[in-house]
């Protein structure tokens, strides 16, 4: 059953994520990325992360897809031109990219060649109390300074997004 | 990779590896679009996919520590994709497009 739900959500992230490249329509980009925010909120489920997967549901794929919607809605973006890309990387591009990742496989399969295989349950330290514990303790500085990145970020975005720019 | 009949339970190994593909595509992404809205979002892609080895590693090791790694990245993306939507608002409103190749203000 764990392998079965692997395989649909893995399934469901890749084929959005190739979607994601390949249409030209941000818009249709976008929804896509949805798409993989979703199948990886519920693999994180399935490797007992539930806070993680709760805050991937409301924080990627609610409030950041969100922004890029409004943000497309208001520039009215349409679909891009047709990317130039040079015969060089028309025939070496998708050969590398295969290789690399065929690398990568294989040096992730020679790295930890036995563990032990994901069950759902198996680990308990991914709920909300435990990430609050640890948050509070050995993490509380960067937590706290994370606090001080957000409030730059929103006075970032209102400077920038002012109406008079210059 | 054993091929053949679906065993039980995957390890956690072809985690990693799904999250090595989507990283690839993000990084396809980010280099073929010529949408800057669209290659923000490959951006976002690979930041998903580097949270999904974290939450693996955090499984394997059995320890907390890789969910609070994931949690901060999902702080700092939220942060970037606040401030790069202002900046590509700004780069529409004085510029009047999204193609990245039109804007090369810091080329040469």
């Amino acid at each position: 059953m764990d392998a079965l739900l692997f395989m649909i959500f893995a399934a469901i992230a890749v084929i959005c994520a190739i979607n994601l490249v390949v249409q030209t329509h941000p818009i249709s980009s976008a929804l896509s990325l949805v798409g993989v925010m979703g199948a990886l909120a519920a693999l994180y489920l399935l490797l007992g992360g539930e806070f993680i997967a709760a805050a991937q549901l409301v924080v990627y794929a609610g409030a950041i897809m969100v922004l890029f919607v409004f943000v497309i809605m208001l520039l009215n973006a349409g679909s891009e031109r047709k990317p130039v890309i040079k015969p060089r990387g028309k025939y070496l591009g998708a050969p590398l990219l295969l290789v690399f990742l065929g690398m990568m496989a294989y040096l992730i399969q020679r790295i930890m060649p036995a563990s032990a295989p994901v069950v759902f349950g198996a680990f308990q330290g991914g709920t909300a109390k435990e990430i609050g514990r640890s948050l509070f303790t050995v993490y509380l500085l960067p937590f706290e300074v994370t606090s001080v990145l957000i409030l730059i970020a929103i006075l970032g975005a209102i400077v920038l997004a002012r109406k008079e720019v210059d | 990779m054993p091929l053949g009949p679906l065993p039980a339970a995957v390890p956690p190994s072809w985690y990693l590896t799904l999250s090595a593909i989507l990283f690839a595509l993000g990084v396809l992404g980010f280099l073929l679009r010529r949408n800057i809205i669209t290659v923000f979002m490959s951006i976002e892609l690979m930041l998903n996919a580097v949270n999904l080895s974290f939450v693996t590693f955090s499984y394997v090791l059995k320890r907390v520590d890789g969910h609070i790694f994931s949690f901060f990245v999902m702080v700092v993306a939220a942060a970037e994709a606040a401030v790069g939507l202002a900046i590509i608002l700004t780069v529409f409103k004085n510029r009047q497009t999204l193609e990245i190749d039109e804007v090369s203000t810091l080329k040469n």
